[in-house]
């Protein structure tokens, strides 16, 4: 099978962007993508939205999108599998270019949530649980988190503080992150000092809505092979389901999704969990990356809350995850997030992610999962 | 009717809607495969082991075990006003899992993972609308009619 690169890349700030429509937060990022892959956006041949509609009032966003990038009349379409979007749109273009029917196609994320409130968005979220036997007893999209974490700590003695220190660390991390919502390092104390959001989670146990987006730029090998910034191969696809319904999951301590995604995407690039120098995990929750080190093969099933404590996902640590503030600082305006992710990775690989640089990142991985576990997509991508 | 399942509800047609008519009189019901014998809680009018869609309903015991919580603080829109409340996932002796609200019968520093649980059907007899719904309760905890 012939390669799909990733070329450009751009990021724009994260935030609450009561300056700017969705349209004018996906220019941002796209400006910056086609700059830093030095191509002609006249070249490029398509596009793909990843976003949730949802949230916008303008309905069928990608025509907004495709006319105030000046991309008409190339095709374009969205992807939307709630917070994995972003991955999806990914996905989508690494299919339209392995297809033949692309060469050289813009990938964006972009999302505007702010614009209705909080209430508001947790009614939507909890609805991505089942609506029919779930939503009638109020969930919301923390409680179902909520509903793993207690699980999780029950099943394997994860303690409270090893699910604040997941916060702790993108926190940190985030405060070095210019496009990050939340530049600021946060403790333990501060974090359980936080309103009770659904037990056991608080406050800083759970990202923030936010407005934003992030574009790559994904060519053909022959196109890639051509531009002048080194390449990131996206050589590993992963993707797979779980039920909608909390209630037909075969256990509630991990995702079964995230574990069929990076299987599918570790052997499709010939690697396993312990070659990823750099990973972008979905840390919605701070119970969702610790059960991401373990459905990802970081550490084993049920150690997740000792790889954190141990600091196995810090930076110098075995296997550094969310070096740019993951979702929890950052912020997670849930379209963009997926790309978000693999910008990141990208400027990992290329070496340019600056006091956050990882030693000796050869290899990425992003893990982008939709709703409560029911879509999940792992890439790995590579440098030369 | 399906529409008075849930003190909020977002899908009031479905062919399981004789589903709220049992609970309202009583009867917490799941679904038998006419064709396989397959069982399901929550009840599903379409076969997922044979594809079939000839079904009959079958009465639960609503005897449970727990298998995780939560009490939720933030509400969303249509709950506020019942904050904060306690929501279970339980397993059913028959088969398949149910999510519920915690009842009076328990309160939530006796709850525990693991603990054996009643499903009972409820009314909310505080609302002028029928609106029915199942909490989560000590064993031997009976449904009675409203007085």
């Amino acid at each position: 099978m012939s390669r799909v690169g990733i070329i450009g890349i751009g990021h724009g700030q994260f935030g609450r962007r009561s300056d700017a429509t969705v349209q004018e937060l996906a220019f941002e990022a796209f400006r910056e993508a086609v700059q830093d892959a030095q191509v002609d956006p006249k070249e490029i041949d398509g596009s793909v939205i990843g976003s949730v509609p949802e949230y916008h009032k303008q309905r069928s966003l990608p025509g907004v999108v495709q006319e105030y990038l000046g991309l008409n009349p190339v095709p374009t379409w969205l992807t939307e599998v709630a917070c994995a979007s972003g991955s999806a749109a990914i996905r989508t273009a690494w299919m339209g270019i392995q297809s033949g029917a692309h060469r050289l196609m813009a990938v964006i994320g972009c999302q505007k949530m702010t614009e209705i409130s909080t209430p508001e968005i947790l009614a939507l979220m909890g609805r991505v649980g089942e609506v029919q036997w779930e939503s009638v007893f109020g969930t919301t999209f923390p409680a179902y988190y909520a509903l793993f974490a207690q699980r999780h700590m029950h099943e394997f003695g994860t303690t409270r503080e090893q699910l604040l220190q997941v916060a702790v660390k993108n926190h940190f991390y985030g405060a070095r992150n210019p496009n990050a919502l939340f530049q600021k390092e946060i403790t333990i104390e501060k974090a359980l000092a936080s309103d009770p959001v659904s037990d056991p989670f608080q406050v800083y146990d759970c990202c923030a809505n936010a407005d934003g987006a992030a574009c790559v730029i994904m060519a053909s090998e022959e196109v890639a092979k051509k531009s002048s910034k080194p390449v990131a191969w996206l050589d590993g696809v992963g993707c797979a389901t779980a039920s909608m319904s909390v209630l037909r999951r075969p256990n509630l301590v991990g995702l079964p999704s995230a574990e069929k995604a990076s299987q599918k995407a570790y052997e499709m690039a010939g690697i396993g969990p312990g070659d990823v120098k750099v990973a972008e995990v979905h840390d919605c929750f701070t119970v969702a990356e610790i059960m991401a080190y373990e459905d990802l093969g970081f550490c084993e099933k049920g150690a997740g809350g000792r790889f954190i404590e141990e600091k196995q996902s810090y930076a110098d640590g075995q296997t550094p995850v969310n070096i740019d503030g993951g979702l929890k600082s950052k912020g997670h305006p849930i379209g963009a997030t997926g790309v978000s992710m693999t910008v990141e990775i990208v400027k990992q690989l290329r070496g340019e992610a600056g006091e956050r640089q990882v030693r000796n990142a050869d290899i990425g991985l992003t893990h982008n999962v939709g709703g409560i576990g029911q879509y999940c997509f792992v890439h790995v991508v590579r440098r030369d | 009717m399906f529409k008075w399942f849930g003190k909020v509800n977002f899908s009031p047609y479905t062919k399981v809607t004789d589903f709220a008519d049992h609970l309202k009189d009583g009867r917490l019901m799941g679904s038998k495969c006419k064709q396989c014998g397959h069982e399901s809680f929550p009840p599903r009018a379409d076969c997922s082991q044979c594809l079939s869609g000839d079904f009959e309903y079958k009465e639960f015991s609503g005897k449970a075990t727990l298998v995780t919580y939560t009490t939720i603080h933030a509400a969303p829109t249509g709950f506020e006003d019942v904050a904060p409340y306690t929501i279970g996932v339980v397993d059913l002796k028959e088969t398949g899992r149910l999510l519920a609200w915690f009842g009076d019968t328990i309160p939530e520093s006796e709850i525990r993972m693991g603990m054996d649980l009643q499903v009972v059907p409820r009314i909310f007899e505080e609302l002028e609308d029928i609106k029915v719904y199942y909490s989560l309760e000590k064993p031997g905890t009976t449904w009675s009619v409203a007085e």
